[in-house]
This record gives structure tokens, sequence and C-alpha cells, in this order.
């Protein structure tokens, strides 16, 4: 459009800098979250994420063999062996080691090949940046061996163990498993109940001859933007006095009277705006109202059925305000991700790896919803607020 | 019963209830009350058409006027009553008493920083990156990238947004991105350079935005043309824009007077007052791909000719950005800033999530719940609902307004 004038727009290149600088500033936090559920504690606190995707230079703590592997030579026992080879953690063979050092105050004393003495001259200590290490000692060895730091520079190293804990371990502090149900037997039930009564009403508000219909679409317009906090206390009353008290049905309710403005509002606009020949031919041909509903109107209307199913499954899924009023008792058996994630955050505020997964899998299904039907919700989008 | 069988049963009875309501009553209605055959048959069908409406209604109707339309008068009614006196009727007790604690005022004044910073900033960068990602190839993916955001929930982007402002003690390695980067800022050139020049220029080129656009509200008054109401809106707005104007250039002393703590790390959630805009990001990162979307979609449907007629006669790109382009998508700039507006009014979980309301972030839809559910006091915690209804009446009145112009 631009380029009309015949000129090549000069903007291009700058263009085109600004759009990734913006991309990578918005995709930067996630991907933080998404690096950091990948690594172990001690990698999180050791780096930051950011550093985890290149070869690092990070000090482990390891250990020589104990009196098992000691041999002895004249008044000596000696412990030879490949620290990185013999020990099942640390870094894997082939890391090349640069310093090293036998003392938590001093972990890189010593370059490779130098030789430490230490313990009042009693025991020495080398190794080589392969990892082959000599230690001798004049008093017989105890079981364990010596502890010794080495910095070595190591590859990005990823792990699945948060995920196993978080959805396997069945540790119920952690287990988002349970939470994971519980959210979606909120969400399905939540998502579809609205959709059939609003479905009805869109169709009659919108194709049905009727006194109060302008009244009645206004009135809808405005229950649209009243914030449902007013509806928490009046609405917990209700149900506790008619019995229904905290629970799965409370919150269908709930999220279906909260849905159900949009849905009307998304669903008339769309109906209203289908050609109006095919509904008047087929009642020309004798068919009722119910009929031209279920088979003509409700397939006509996939689109904006898809749109508000994403809205409602997007905004249950993601709700912590009405499952912490509506549907989460004192046991904790029902809650939800989002508050078992606000949870975590409060007794394990530090614990990185745990709370970096459990926020992950909580929002990977509403990723997945995203990317699979972005169409829909951006064309629900446009028909719920642009006039 | 296991929940998920529950909510297996439920969706049966609830899809099937639905449906078997609809289908039988308009079978009763028909076949039974009053059937399209006999005497009557042409009274009847038109009977018929006249109740039909209220079945495919009545389940929507209820559950609007249950679930939306009472608690309305019901929260009302109990911001006149106190729970401890046998719910009986106080007055305005409960808003005296709410008007008199501090943290209500800390909840107003935050709810008006975020209802200013969080609609103009989302919508900026949402108009920004429509722009820009009109203009490029792979425009359609940079813009689901930034509209991802809107999938996520707003405490999912608590928990990523307290990683990037995480602290640690100094001396050790920072793991947020923020402390990180503040840590490379050690009172060299580089820090007077992006701490104390940058804000300077931001503050200044702020102020003259705004004393820019009170003087384009005021100027109009010198010409007299408009009724009184008018000129006194635009007399009003244009003093507000005056005095933020002057605010922001008192601001920029305050920046330049300040000792920044260099090279050590900050707690960014417990600075009071900044903290503020350090939660409004979250929700500026997660509503911009929202108005992005939106204005994208309005920038499409401005006429080409506008465009072509305005380069024809020499305008450069940002003359027709800002000269052509944004005024012919004002109307869409007003409802993306107002829906954006409702979003802000009922923020709750960030701050729940982040701070709960702590170093002063309170907010009123956190302090309506702190009321309601910490301190059971369910009079005030009503009354700081209403507040929140009051704020939203406007939107709501417009929007009434707006839907009945159409339906003509």
């Amino acid at each position: 459009m631009d380029n009309i004038a015949g000129r090549k727009s000069g903007l291009s290149w700058a263009v085109n800098l600004s759009v990734v600088a913006l991309v990578l500033l918005w995709l930067f936090p996630t991907v933080g979250l998404l690096v950091s559920s990948f690594r172990t504690a001690d990698q999180i606190s050791a780096s930051g994420w950011w550093k985890a995707l290149f070869p690092s230079e990070q000090v482990v703590q390891l250990r020589t063999g104990g009196a098992d592997m000691a041999k002895q030579e004249g008044d000596l026992w000696v412990v030879e062996g490949n620290l990185l080879e013999d020990s099942e953690e640390g870094p894997a063979p082939g890391a090349e080691i640069t310093r090293f050092g036998v003392s938590s105050k001093a972990v890189d004393a010593f370059a490779v090949g130098e030789t430490t003495t230490f313990a009042k001259d009693s025991k020495t200590f080398t190794m080589d940046a392969a990892g082959n290490y000599r230690f001798t000692t004049t008093k017989e060895l105890k079981k364990r061996g010596q502890r010794v730091f080495i910095t070595a520079t190591l590859p990005p190293e990823f792990t699945l163990a948060n995920y196993d804990q978080v959805l396997l371990s069945g540790n119920s502090n952690d287990s988002m498993t349970k939470a994971f149900l519980n959210t979606l037997t909120v969400t399905i039930p939540a998502t579809i109940i609205p959709i059939v009564i609003a479905a009805f009403a869109a169709y009659a508000l919108a194709w049905m001859e009727f006194p109060g219909r302008a009244l009645l679409i206004a009135a809808i317009v405005g229950l649209l933007v009243v914030p449902l906090q007013l509806a928490l206390i009046p609405l917990l009353k209700l149900h506790l006095n008619i019995g229904i008290g905290k629970g799965y049905l409370g919150v269908w309710l709930a999220h279906t009277g909260f849905g159900l403005p949009l849905a009307i509002y998304l669903l008339r606009n769309y109906m209203s705006g289908l050609p109006r020949d095919i509904i008047e031919n087929a009642k020309v041909d004798g068919a009722t109202d119910f009929q031209i509903f279920t088979k003509i109107i409700l397939p006509l209307s996939f689109p904006a059925l898809a749109s508000f199913a994403i809205f409602q499954f997007l905004w249950t899924w993601n709700d912590l305000l009405v499952a912490k009023v509506f549907l989460i008792d004192s046991t904790g058996n029902t809650t939800v991700m989002t508050n078992q994630i606000v949870e975590l955050l409060g007794t394990r505020g530090g614990n990185w790896e745990i709370l970096a997964t459990a926020a992950f899998v909580s929002i990977s299904v509403p990723l997945l919803v995203f990317f699979a039907m972005q169409r829909y919700l951006v064309r629900g989008l446009l028909a719920g607020s642009v006039k | 019963m296991s929940p998920a069988l529950l909510g297996l049963v439920t969706i049966i009875i609830g899809v099937g209830g639905c449906l078997g309501y609809f289908y039988f009553s308009n079978l009763f209605l028909d076949k039974v009350l009053f059937p399209a055959s006999g005497p009557n048959a042409g009274r009847n069908i038109n009977r018929a058409n006249m109740v039909r409406p209220w079945l495919f209604l009545g389940p929507a109707i209820v559950a609007l006027g249950l679930y939306l339309g009472y608690p309305v008068f019901e929260t009302l009614r109990l911001s006149l009553t106190d729970r401890t006196q046998d719910d009986a009727f106080v007055g305005l007790a409960n808003y005296q008493q709410m008007f008199a604690e501090p943290k209500f005022w800390e909840a107003m004044r935050n709810n008006m920083l975020w209802l200013i910073v969080v609609p103009a900033a989302s919508t900026a960068f949402g108009l920004l990156a429509a722009q820009l990602t009109d203009r490029i190839k792979w425009g359609a993916f940079a813009k689901s990238l930034i509209f991802m955001p809107m999938a996520i929930s707003f405490v999912g982007a608590s928990v990523i947004f307290k990683l990037v402002y995480d602290a640690r003690p100094a001396g050790n390695e920072q793991i947020g991105i923020l402390n990180a980067i503040w840590m490379q800022f050690e009172g060299g050139f580089g820090s007077l350079l992006f701490l104390k020049m940058l804000p300077v220029v931001i503050l200044a080129v702020f102020a003259a935005l705004v004393a820019y656009i009170g003087w384009l509200l005021l100027r109009p008054i010198l010409s007299g043309s408009d009724n009184i109401v008018v000129k006194a809106l635009r007399v009003i707005s244009g003093l507000i824009s005056l005095w933020i104007s002057i605010i922001a250039l008192r601001n920029i002393f305050d920046v330049l007077g300040t000792d920044l703590p260099n090279g050590q790390p900050q707690s960014w959630l417990t600075v009071p007052f900044y903290n503020n805009f350090f939660l409004m990001v979250v929700l500026i990162w997660i509503q911009t791909g929202f108005a992005m979307v939106i204005l994208s979609a309005a920038l499409r449907g401005i006429p080409e000719e506008t465009v072509e007629a305005a380069i024809v006669d020499g305008a450069n790109p940002f003359q027709i950005f800002f000269k052509i382009k944004v005024p012919q998508i004002m109307p869409t700039i007003v409802v993306v800033w107002t829906t954006i507006t409702l979003v802000v009014l009922k923020v709750f979980d960030i701050v729940f999530a982040m701070t709960n309301g702590q170093w002063e972030t309170q907010v009123l839809a956190n302090y309506m719940y702190d009321k309601l559910f910490r301190a059971n006091d369910w009079g005030v915690g009503s009354a700081s609902a209403i507040i929140i209804m009051l704020l939203v009446s406007p939107i709501l009145i417009w929007n009434v307004v707006q839907a009945r112009k159409e339906m003509r």
C-alpha cells in the first residue's frame, strides 16, 4: 500500500526489526517458565534460565571412592579412579574439568594437575582434566570417600523429573493430577450448558417477533458488563440456603449464569446476520420454529458457537475467583489448578522447579486450544466487541 | 460418585434436560395447548406463536435474573445491613466505615492508576503491534505469538512474572531477568544514561503529549461554537490533562534527585508505589494481544483510497498513521479502551497471587475479597462491590445506549 507512489519503503527493515523485538519481549517471560520447568532446583538457583541454553561453567560436589576402593601402599591408603565415571550424579564423563577444591570454603582453589595437601598434611589429592584422581591418606579411610568440588564447563542439561514429581508422584502437596481432573470436571459442563441455553434464547431474540424484544436485548448488553463480584455473596447465600452448598453443581450454575450474557450476545449477533430467505422458505414449507432452529440455525451458527465455546472454556479453565467462592471447601478435595498454584506460591514460593512445572501444566491446555482454534477466537473477539 | 462421573452425568442431564425441555414444551404447546387444527386452528397458531418466544427464552431469563439481576439488588441491600446484628438495616454505616479505612483509599488510588495506565498502555502497544505486523510477511505468525498471553490465566501469568521479578541476596547469581539486568548498572555512564536520562526523556515526552492533548481540548473554546455543557467538559478535561502534565514535569526533578540503589538486588514487588506498575505490566502483557487483534481488523477496514490520496499528497508514513488511519479507527479504539477498562476494574487474580494487597498494592476487587472472606464482613464487602458497580455503570449505560441506537 505504501509502495504505490513507486518507492520502496525505507522503513521495511526497521519494521521487521521492531516486530522481532516486540515478539521476543512478549515471549521471553513464558519461555523462561518453560525452560525452568525442565531444570533441577540446583540448576535454577545456580544460574538464570537464559544461561541454561548455553554450556556453562558450574561447580559440582562429588565424592571419591570410599573404603571399599582403597588400596594400601606402605603406610598410605590410596584411592584412585575417575570422578566422572564412578559417580552416578554430576556431569557425564567427557566434561572438561578446569579447577577443583576439597573444602566448601574454597571450591576452586586448585587448577587441574596441581596436588593439594590438607588435613594437617595427612591427605593429598590430585586430579586431571578428565576426572582421573589420586587420593592418599595416612589414616584408614572411612566408609565414605573425600568430598571434592570440581569446576567444569557443562553442556545444557534438561530433565523431566519435575513433571514426574508434579504429575505422577502422588505427593499430595505438589500433585496437580487431582487438580487437573477437577478443573476438567468444572470446565466441560460449564462450557456446554450455557451454549445450549443461550442458543435457544439467541434464536428467539434474533428471529422471533414479540413485545419487549428490544428491551431484553438492551438488558443483556447491560448485564454483559455487570461485575461478577457483585454476585458472590448473594449467590453463595442462595446456594447454601437451597442445599447446593459449595460444590460442582454450584460452580457449574455460577459459570452458566456469568457466561450467558456474552453467549446470547455473540450468538444473537451472528444469527441475526443469517440470510432471511432460508428461514422464510423453511417456514413456507411448514417447518416449525423448533425444526428451523435445530436443522438450519444451529448448523449455520457453528462458527459463533465455536467462538463462544473457546471463550467460555478459557475463562472457566483460568478462573480462580468463582472456584474459590463456589467450589473449594475446607477439605480442599475439589481444588482446581489455579488455586493449587496460588497455594504453591505460598508454601513453596522459592521452589521454582515445582512452581514453574505446575504453572506450565495448567497453561498448556489453554495454549493448545488457543493455537488449534485461534481463528474462531479472533472471530469471536471481533464479533463481541467491534460494532 | 467420582467427580468426573458426576460431571458426565451433569452434562447429560443438563444438556439433555435443556434439549428435552425445549422439545417437549414446544410439542405441548403445538399439540395439546393450542393445537393447529379443529375449529380454532387459526387463533391457536397465533397464540402459540405468541407464547413460543418465551419458551425459548425461559431458561436464559431465569438464569440471568437469578445469577446477575437479583445479586445486584441483594448486594445493594446487604451493603445497607449488618450481618452481626441479624441483618438489621444500618443505613450508610458500612460505607462510612469503609471510607474511614486507609486501605480502601489505597485501593481506590491504585485502581485509578490501573485505570489510567493499563488501558492506555495496552491500546498503545496493541496499535503499534497491529500497524507493524500488518506491513510484514510473517505478520500473522508474529500476531499469534503476541496474542498468546490471552490464553494464559492471570494466575499462570503471575507465576511467570514472579520469576521475572525474582530477587536473590546480593552476591548470589540473580535468576530473575529484571534483577539480572539491574545488576549490570553499577553507577557508571550506562546507569546515568538508562536510569536517569531515559526516564527524564520519557517523562518529558509524556508531559508534552498530555499538555498538547489538553491544549487541543481547550482550543475550541476560543472559537466559542459549543454549548455550555461541552465547554464545561472541555475546561475540566483540559485542566486535568494540564495537571497530569505538571505532575509529570515535577517527577523529572524527583528522578534526577533520587539516589538509586545501584548494584543492590531489588525485590521489585515490595517497593511501594512502583510495585503497582510491576503488577500492571502483567495485565498489559495479557491485554495487548486483544487490543492488537481488534485494532488490526479495524486498520484493514480503512478504505484504501484515503491512504492513497494521502500518499499522492506527499504524506510520510507517520502522518498517514496519525492523521489518516488513527482518526478513522477512533470508534474501535474507544471500544478496546472500554473493554480493557472493564477487565481492569475486576482485576483480582493478579494482585491476589502476587502480593495479596501487601506493600500498598491493594485494589478494589481484592479489598472486597478480603472483606467478604477473610474479615467475614459482608456489609463492607458488599459496599465495596457496589463501588465497583458504580465505576462500571457509566460504561454499562454507554453500551446500552449504543446498542439501542443500533437496533433502530
